[in-house]
């Protein structure tokens, strides 16, 4: 750990020394405060800072950065402007886009805010920053026995990293329980019940960087997702089916020994702390035809709830996931058409879903969304908030003759954060809908004209 | 049935018939339709899975079929069973039920129907016998018109004893065998009415569909030739005779020898030879015949002498190499299976391994009850019906029924084979009772002229002109039965055509008083009714539990037992890709197809050796057996137990059988010491061994923590040792409702321990443990 610490500081000595940005100097941060929840696997960091232009020209923008371990793990950015007094506070959502610096140190990686509008010579704005970061949470001990509860580090900095100078700053973190093993201490820094305060610290060159570790005990589930494939099949005769493919696993420590069942069933407290059982997806409202199964068979351990805004569905893994387990199912649903397809004012149509996985707390390692649109539909095109791979495919489904458009969208470290809407776009003329039918009655048509054909030929040479 | 006799008054006979056709194929479709949904219980009350046991393989074979074509299917060795042996999949399976489930599941996603494999395996059986039921009308047609041949196959599609072999599901070979042996046989009797070489050939074709498909296609080879001599003996041969029977034994062993798995036994095994017997007795027959033909009787006379002189000679000879050659091999040429059917005690004798299957067992009276129900008494009836007059076609059902109701009381399993016949002859039995009785009601209100030329309409067909309407209620039987059989072995010799003449003059005299017709018929209706109900319930109740999954009706609703398979998942999701599972091997299928581990045995019990094995390291104490398991690399052991709920058919139950089979290879387990005074038992009384083998200390394995008493509700006793600890295993999953328990075998331990404890302790003990176990 020493030795950690030591790079870590060789790593600050490196930030210092080099040259700041041309750009960068005409912007200061007046005031940060941050408030990072490791209450759960995904960790959640609040940033307010107020920016300050002490430079000669307007600044259209400004940079958020972000330490190499944190960088890779990032799931997602979000920026506010905060407009306003007090009582009437308005949020400005603004664009945060991913980007390269030349001469970014020691792979530090950056984002860029765009403003509204330009901030002005001795202006400030005041920022709301979201940044959610998956896999930060690293066990140890890596292995751990049922009767033992999970410990996990988080490796932070205690001064927030950023390419502008910082004139004052505080950082809390809040741990899911009162049991914290030990934590870096960077004077002043205090612990209070579940919150450990760091700061407040004035005056910080940029790239400053001081490290911290925390460890302490988080029993939340750890569901992990490892690949989620999502089938969202649109048909024009009233649905909308969807297959959902999960492959789960348990993230945290991993399980080591025996698992006994005596103990598992009578002393639940202490006995598997951090393994889960139940998980819960929210489904949409009007929600049927539910199943969830796996590859051997029907899963009998769930529950469903409808309700006017959303739908719930309760369900067990078919044995409870101590860390390192893993388990894959299928959740299948239908929902109607008409609540999910519209028609767009150019006569294109277009399908309005929800991004992400429906299960509640858990991260998507691989997330891949397939559209499949009904057959015969062209032009297809899909709007999303954020970036993804994006991809078609054709697919054959019941008497498909042509194939199916399908849209592929995939994305990687995928939060619950990312359930927002998202459309696709095609074209599609509806005499296409009556194809299949069509084949089905010519087929029997021709059968029955076959058969009438062979009782009345008559193949004999010889007349009998 | 009934329906298609109701006769249309005032239009020709031709309309008559036109529309008797149209009623008679939808009345098939119907039953088609009955057939497929009386089996979809399984499905609707449980879910739509593959039950059981064999189902499992066939369905992984099926899985791989498909995902690899037919080539890689037939070189397929599996690794993954029969460790460290492997099994030569595509040579020792009948692939019949694979192949024509993963041809079903080809065709339908090459037109872009994307149903899954499971899906395709799950309803084969259904579709199946739907066919069935239309092959078992086409044989009863061929025996007697049309009218018996619906009544048999609306019986066949609901036959208990047959749904419990073909609810949806139960993807086994018994699914698609039954309608290839029927469909065989009709194909039989087709040719043996027409005589025509078509039909002889398309039989050779259906046996080899059957041959494919089932072992039980011995019981063909057998039966076929039996009729064939049969109807030599009695006279009765004819060149159409000759014709269904010599193409089939030539082209059907061809083909036979074809499958992998029959391969030369179609003509080194005893099972075939009575087919080869009857073949040269069949052309001895026809030479005879034919020579008759050329010859003057004096001529003939002489020839007689001279051939049956030297005939002889070259017969005992014959004979006697045959007899050397099947004495010099170890069993007779029969197979163990085969054996027992020839004489029942022979597996109880001889081979735990075929005894110990409850499916092997005889039949008890209420199984009879339970499986053909009502057909049990009708069944008599037909036997009758058919012989007035007795064809050659009567006479093969007859002798199939008898034959049938003889193997079906040495193997319960064989009801299967009863279930068919005693349908068609359950559905004579019924046609011709309704036949009598409408006549007569029909001649009561009617007069005379009009009820005779129904008659006449509706048993034309090309079945023989029978007296179809002539004889025989159900009462009276006994009188009857005598009179029939001796009538018809007087019709025998007279020309065709001479018994329905006389049948003709005999009608008027049967009609029945026109209350007890109706009586009659509605008792025979109640009757129908009766047995509808009870296949219903059998199809709903008794046989549809995929018994991979239990429920239990409790006051707080249903309560479902997923053990099995949440313990199949986790062996699939959480353990090595090649670790091996230990087992009984009752779950080898399973474990291979659902949680895809390689097992060390399976239920394919080709080796009864290695089986013997896992049965001695489960009887032995704790380390004796880690020895023998590690020594066959197993890392999971794998235990059913069900004394926490009350699950009857647990390992512990079977564990006797585990102790037999292993003990008959090696002899150091012996059955009495796992005895008290010859009764098995786990609790306080049970014998130290039965207290300290390795099954009994995985299935109770902390079981007293449960409730603190360790009661077991199956044995519904307090176990006998409650608290020990294990040193060579350790316990990494217990399902839900304990029903499956998976241990793990601890790494062997540090040598220089080992070496220091061997020198303080017992260094003679270990040596002998490791000289009992059979594979160091």
């Amino acid at each position: 750990m020493a030795a950690r610490i030591g790079i870590f500081i060789v790593f600050v000595a490196v930030f210092l020394s080099i040259p700041a940005f041309s750009s960068a100097q005409d912007l200061q941060i007046v005031n940060a405060e941050r408030r990072i929840d490791l209450s759960s696997h995904i960790v959640k960091a609040f940033l307010t800072v107020k920016v300050e232009n002490i430079g000669k020209d307007p600044a259209a923008e400004m940079l958020l950065a972000f330490p190499p371990i944190q960088i890779k793990n990032l799931a997602m950015v979000q920026a506010l402007a905060v407009t306003g007094k007090k009582k009437k506070k308005t949020y400005v959502p603004l664009d945060v886009k991913p980007t390269e610096q030349p001469d970014a140190p020691n792979d530090t990686g950056y984002f860029r805010v765009s403003f509204v509008s330009p901030l002005g010579p001795g202006e400030t704005i005041t920022l709301e920053v979201l940044y959610i970061l998956t896999h930060s949470l690293e066990p140890f001990p890596v292995e751990i026995t049922q009767s033992e509860s999970q410990l996990v580090y988080y490796h932070d900095s205690a001064v927030i990293l950023s390419p502008y100078h910082v004139k004052q700053q505080t950082t809390f973190v809040k741990t899911p329980s009162t049991r914290v093993e030990s934590f870096t201490s960077i004077e002043p820094a205090n612990r209070a019940g579940k919150e450990i305060k760091y700061g407040p610290y004035e005056n910080h060159a940029p790239n400053s960087y001081t490290p911290v570790i925390i460890h302490f005990e988080n029993n939340s589930p750890f569901a992990v997702v490892e690949e989620l494939e999502r089938e969202i099949e649109i048909s024009h005769w009233g649905s909308l089916q969807i297959t959902e493919h999960y492959k789960l696993t348990h993230g945290g420590a991993r399980h080591k020994g025996v698992f006994s069942r005596v103990d598992y069933q009578s002393r639940r407290s202490v006995s598997g702390a951090s393994s889960f059982n139940g998980l819960l997806a929210v489904l949409p409202p009007r929600v049927n035809s539910v199943y969830y199964r796996d590859d051997i068979g029907n899963i009998s351990t769930s529950h469903l709830r409808t309700g006017f805004r959303k739908s719930e569905l309760e369900f067990e893994p078919r044995y409870p996931l101590f860390g390192g387990w893993r388990a894959t199912f299928i959740i299948g649903y239908r929902v109607p058409l008409e609540d999910y397809l519209f028609e767009a004012s150019d006569g294109r149509r277009y399908l309005n879903f929800t991004f992400g996985c429906p299960l509640v707390e858990t991260i998507v390692n691989k997330l891949t969304v397939k559209v499949v649109l009904p057959e015969g539909s062209k032009d297809p095109s899909a709007v999303l908030p954020f970036t993804v791979n994006q991809d078609l495919q054709v697919k054959y489904s019941y008497l498909d003759i042509v194939g199916r458009t399908v849209v592929v969208l995939q994305k990687d470290n995928v939060v619950p954060t990312h359930n927002v809407p998202f459309q696709v776009y095609y074209t599609f003329k509806p005499i296409y809908m009556l194809a299949e039918p069509f084949m089905l009655v010519s087929a029997f048509f021709f059968v029955f004209v076959a058969t009438l054909a062979y009782v009345h030929i008559d193949l004999n040479i010889v007349r009998k | 049935m009934a329906a298609l006799e109701s006769p249309q008054p005032g239009t020709t006979s031709a309309m008559r018939h036109a529309f008797g056709n149209v009623l008679s194929v939808l009345i098939l479709v119907l039953i088609g339709v009955l057939a497929f949904s009386i089996r979809l219980f399984s499905v609707i009350k449980y879910e739509s899975v593959i039950h059981e046991f064999d189902p499992y393989f066939n369905y992984r074979v099926t899985q791989f079929l498909s995902k690899n074509g037919i080539y890689e299917f037939w070189n397929w060795f599996d690794d993954r069973t029969w460790y460290p042996l492997g099994r030569v999949i595509g040579g020792t399976v009948y692939p019949g039920l694979t192949l024509t489930a993963g041809t079903i599941w080809w065709v339908l996603n090459s037109i872009n129907i994307p149903l899954s494999v499971e899906t395709v395996c799950v309803f084969t059986a259904p579709v199946f016998s739907a066919f069935a039921s239309w092959a078992t009308y086409l044989l009863t047609k061929e025996v007697k018109g049309s009218g018996a041949g619906l009544a048999a196959a609306a019986l066949l599609a609901m036959v208990p004893s047959y749904i419990s072999r073909s609810v949806a599901g139960s993807y086994d070979n018994e699914a698609v065998a039954i309608f290839a042996l029927i469909y065989t046989f009709y194909l039989y009797i087709k040719t043996l009415n027409t005589g025509s070489l078509f039909y002889a050939t398309l039989n050779a074709i259906a046996y080899f569909y059957m041959v494919c498909s089932w072992g039980g296609y011995t019981f063909i080879i057998n039966l076929i030739p039996m009729h064939v001599l049969l109807c030599i003996v009695t006279g009765r041969y004819s060149p159409r005779l000759y014709i269904a029977y010599a193409p089939l034994v030539v082209l059907g062993t061809l083909l036979a020898a074809l499958v992998p798995v029959v391969g030369f036994n179609a003509v080194l095994t005893s099972e075939h030879f009575a087919s080869f017997l009857v073949f040269i007795i069949i052309h001895v027959v026809a030479l005879v015949y034919y020579i008759k033909g050329i010859l003057s009787p004096k001529m003939f006379k002489v020839a007689v002498t001279l051939v049956v002189s030297i005939g002889l000679v070259v017969c005992f000879l014959v004979v006697a190499i045959l007899v050397a050659l099947v004495a010099s091999s170890p069993t007779g040429g029969w197979s163990g299976r085969s054996l027992s059917l020839l004489d029942p005690t022979y597996a109880s004798k001889y081979i735990p391994i075929i005894a110990s299957v409850s499916e092997h067992q005889p039949p008890t009276w209420p199984s009879y009850f339970m499986d053909i129900n009502v057909l049990a008494f009708l069944v008599p009836a037909g036997i009758i019906a058919c012989f007035s007059p007795l064809s050659d076609a009567s006479s093969f059902v007859v002798l199939y029924i008898v034959m049938s109701v003889y193997f079906s009381g040495v193997m319960v399993r064989l009801m299967l084979v009863l279930a068919p016949a005693a349908c068609i002859m359950s559905g004579i039995a019924l046609s011709q009772a309704f036949d009598v009785f409408t006549g007569s009601i029909k001649y009561q209100l009617g007069g005379s002229s009009n009820s005779t030329d129904d008659a006449e309409d509706t048993s034309t067909s090309n079945a023989p002109k029978d007296d179809a309407s002539a004889s025989k209620t159900d009462k009276g039987e006994e009188i009857v039965k005598e009179r029939s059989s001796k009538k018809g072995k007087k019709k025998e010799r007279e020309p065709a055509d001479k018994p329905s003449v006389k049948s003709k003059i005999k009608k008027k005299a049967l009609v029945l008083p026109l209350e007890a017709s109706i009586v009659a018929l509605l008792l025979l209706i109640m009757l129908g009714a009766f047995y509808v109900i009870h296949c219903v319930w059998a199809a709903a109740e008794a046989y549809s539990a995929p018994s991979i999954v239990l429920t239990s009706q409790s006051r707080d609703g249903l309560h479902v037992f997923d053990d099995f398979r949440e313990s199949y998942a986790w062996l699939s999701h959480n353990t090595d890709v090649d670790d091996k599972v230990a087992s009984w091997w009752d779950y080898g299928y399973q474990t291979t197809a659902m949680a895809n581990r390689t097992v060390i045995v399976d239920n394919n019990t080709w080796n009864n050796t290695h089986i013997a094995t896992v049965g001695t390291a489960m009887s032995s104490p704790e380390k004796a057996a880690w020895e023998i398991f590690n020594s066959l690399d197993v890392k999971y052991v794998l235990v059913v137990f069900g004394g926490l709920i009350g699950y009857p058919s647990d390992d512990i139950n079977k564990f006797l059988w585990m102790v037999r089979i292993g003990g008959g290879v090696f002899p150091h387990i012996k059955e009495a010491d796992y005895l008290r005074d010859g009764q098995y038992r786990i609790d306080s009384e049970a014998t130290p061994t039965m207290l300290n083998c390795l099954m009994y200390k995985l299935s109770y394995y902390r079981f007293v923590e449960t409730d603190g008493k360790a009661y077991d509700r199956v044995r519904r006793t307090e176990i006998g040792k409650k608290n020990f600890k294990l040193t060579h295993f350790e316990e990494v999953f217990t399902s839900h409702h304990w029903m499956v328990r998976i241990y793990k075998l601890k790494p062997a331990r540090n040598r220089i321990r080992g070496r220091s404890k061997k020198k303080t302790s017992s260094g003679s003990k270990s040596s002998k443990s490791a000289k009992k176990n059979p594979w160091v």
